[in-house]
């Protein structure tokens, strides 16, 4: 009797941890992006495609005609592009990236980008006003898109942290995509444009499958808009494949979703 | 006892080291023109007169009115017809998508027409490249003549299907005819399909026209016409041709329009140096006065539901913009920039209003929202003005006039149109030169 009670606690127990390290909310703190982040971004790869201030455009530029050595120690490889140019190398190795992930799921540990700042400063390329200056603009950049809309800071912080691919590679394939995307011109302003597409991918890049997750929509009265954004959306990525992928990491990236929402743009 | 519980173990963290759905967030697209294929319409072999020249060009003919009317939107990219692999024959039946995307082609467009019985038989249908699929087909049953009126309502459908926004095709522009030097200038009502085809005079040059309107079902204009030196709102109806004064006022009506449902003319009438609005009911010919002030205010335009009024008045000092609702209440002046504004006019979406702007001894052409924010000037010229909207909201056609010499050559009027994001401004062919352009509401609704 005792040991059979012995038994079950020790397996409820077991369970009870196991159930407590599988669910998603125990193991993702929620997270503020710091804004030095995008400061880090901009080092990553030279071919990033993420939007900075003009301002902080100006001081890059600065900083890679004084030392471009510097820039290209922060840079990935330049062997990258060599064998397969259309495609995005991953990291040199796979526990350096567990390791990233894991800082930043922690907002408090931010030494990461507190020790490459001091390279810089070590280095002397640019002094701390124009880190400051970086920052501060960072910070603007960051408080405008959250104000614009919730809904895409929160997916790009779950894409930043909890996704497969690094922030170089997602921007990559984001860029491949605005370059295929012809948006219709006709659309309402005040209407949700968020089309959702859901892929499946094969290992060379090209689609296995595609979907468009609120496809109900389409025949909705009044929302005839919609089909032609949907279709828009699905012609994008048609013509794109194959789409910029990583070369390893199939089982991260086989399945994948692309949010179109040109609200934005059409704003202007 | 212990086989299952691995077994659970295993199942367990198989489930917490799945890996999440990757999310990539597309705010930005490009903005260039679509590549699209129109495929020249097949003649069915089964046409009256099959070996006529005319039948067979007539398919070649049709696609080329459609070629022209997109590129003229500068929103597509008509591709060339010498790189086409398939021909019409094959590619109405069903095409051969390789070929097309090969041309880079994301739309392609195949049709074929029959000619029998004096009635002209045409199908069309609009193909997704990328998709493999087909987006829209239509047909359309007319007489022979009426040809080119087919190619602008399939050139409507195709661009309502793929830009969501209905066309503006299938239209005309009303417009004052201009010939004859600067200081003896003719002017006459001119009517053109909106591509510059079909131009038709509606009246005669003996009296100075200007300011033509279309009323909503596009058979009625109404203008102002000096007739015996008098200047005075007219109504004219283009089908039969048959003129009438708008109302008895004892004094000078100009700047007319018509309300949205076409039942009553909104016009100003001026007396000892002070003009007011009116409407005039076309069915009870009762007038009403809307603004009373001692100021100028002039061309009222209504919103498209008919519950506001836009016009411009000098009660402030300066010429600017008022609104106020249909009754005359409610006036709110809405531009507050630097220079004048004048001939304003409400959007058909309802959105935005045009306006007239003089600044500088420059000519603007731009647009503003309802309340007055968002001011965007598109165009700046020595002159120009009287800005009318596409049935759409998208363009706006105006005109604009070059500056003479010293011994008055060099003189020229020519009607311009523009995109609202301020792209694609380009000419608009009319036969002479042209001034005071108003477009019609679509034709085929």
């Amino acid at each position: 009797m005792t040991r059979s009670l012995i038994y079950s606690l020790f397996f409820h127990a077991i369970m009870i941890l196991l159930t407590i390290l599988s669910l998603p909310f125990m193991i993702r703190q929620p997270i503020d992006l710091p804004p030095i982040i995008s400061v880090e971004l901009i080092q990553i790869s030279e071919n990033t495609n993420i939007p900075f201030a003009p301002k902080a455009r100006k001081v890059l530029e600065k900083v890679k005609e004084e030392e471009k050595r510097v820039v290209s120690e922060q840079a990935p490889p330049a062997a990258k592009a060599k064998e397969k140019p259309d495609r995005i190398p991953l990291p040199k190795k796979q526990d350096e990236k567990k390791e990233i992930i894991k800082k930043k799921q922690n907002p408090k540990e931010v030494e990461p980008e507190i020790r490459q700042a001091s390279e810089f400063e070590k280095k002397e390329i640019i002094d701390a006003n124009q880190i400051a200056a970086l920052i501060d603009k960072a910070k603007e950049e960051s408080a405008k898109v959250e104000k614009s809309k919730n809904k895409l800071t929160q997916s790009n912080v779950k894409n930043s942290f909890a996704s497969g691919l690094t922030l170089s590679e997602e921007d990559a394939l984001r860029a491949q995509i605005f370059g295929c995307w012809t948006v219709p011109l006709g659309l309402p302003y005040d209407e949700d444009l968020l089309v959702r597409v859901k892929l499946e991918l094969k290992q060379d890049g090209t689609i296995n499958k595609s979907e468009i997750l609120d496809h109900e929509r389409m025949n909705k009265p009044g929302q005839k808009f919609y089909k032609i954004l949907a279709e828009s959306a699905l012609r994008a990525v048609r013509i794109c494949q194959p789409l910029r992928v990583p070369q390893t990491g199939y089982e991260k990236w086989k399945t994948i979703q692309l949010n179109f929402d040109p609200t934005e743009m059409l704003k202007g | 006892m212990k086989k299952i519980f691995y077994i659970f173990a295993i199942l367990l963290f198989k489930t917490s080291i799945a890996y999440s759905l990757i999310e990539v967030d597309i705010t930005r697209g490009n903005l260039d023109p679509l590549p699209v294929a129109i495929s020249p319409l097949h003649v069915d072999p089964q046409s009256d007169n099959y070996q006529d020249i005319k039948t067979k060009e007539l398919g070649e003919l049709i696609s080329s009115v459609v070629e022209k009317n997109f590129r003229s939107t500068g929103l597509f990219n008509p591709l060339n017809k010498d790189a086409f692999v398939q021909k019409p024959d094959i590619a109405h039946l069903k095409p051969r998508f390789e070929d097309w995307s090969l041309i880079t082609a994301q739309a392609l467009v195949t049709g074929k027409l029959l000619l029998k019985d004096e009635k002209l038989k045409i199908e069309f249908r609009l193909w997704d490249v990328a998709a493999n699929k087909e987006m829209i087909a239509l047909a359309f049953t007319t007489t022979p003549s009426n040809w080119r009126r087919v190619a602008h309502i399939i050139s409507d459908k195709i661009y309502e299907r793929l830009t969501g926004e209905t066309g503006y095709f299938d239209t005309r522009i009303i417009y004052v005819s201009e010939t004859g030097p600067k200081t003896q200038r003719v002017k006459k009502l001119a009517i053109m399909d909106q591509d510059g085809e079909n131009t038709k005079y509606l009246t005669l040059g003996n009296e100075l026209v200007l300011t033509p309107r279309f009323n909503p079902t596009n058979q009625l204009v109404t203008y102002l016409s000096y007739f015996r030196n008098l200047p005075r709102v007219y109504l004219l109806d283009i089908e039969t041709g048959i003129q009438e004064v708008v109302g008895n006022f004892p004094g000078m009506t100009f700047a007319p329009r018509f309300s949205p449902d076409g039942k009553k003319i909104i016009m100003s009438f001026a007396k000892d140096g002070n003009s007011d609005i009116y409407t005039m009911n076309l069915e009870s010919r009762l007038v009403e006065k809307l603004t009373e002030d001692s100021s100028i205010d002039t061309s009222p335009s209504y919103s498209p539901d008919g519950k506001y009024i836009c016009f411009n008045s000098d009660r402030s000092g300066l010429q600017q913009i008022y609104t106020m609702k249909s009754d005359g209440t409610d006036v709110k002046r809405i531009s507050f920039g630097d220079g004048l504004y004048g001939t304003p006019v409400w959007s058909p979406r309802g959105d935005l209003i045009a306006f007239t702007k003089v600044k500088g001894g420059k000519f603007y052409i731009g647009v503003m929202r309802v309340d007055g924010s968002g001011e965007r000037l598109l165009t700046e010229n020595f002159y120009q003005e009287a800005p009318s909207w596409s049935p759409n909201g998208r363009l706006l056609v105006f005109y604009r006039e070059t500056k003479s010499g010293k011994n008055g050559k060099g003189f020229t009027a020519k009607l311009w149109s523009i995109d609202i994001t301020g792209y694609n401004e380009r000419e608009l062919e009319t036969e002479t030169d042209a001034s005071d352009p108003s477009w019609s509401s679509l034709l085929s609704k």
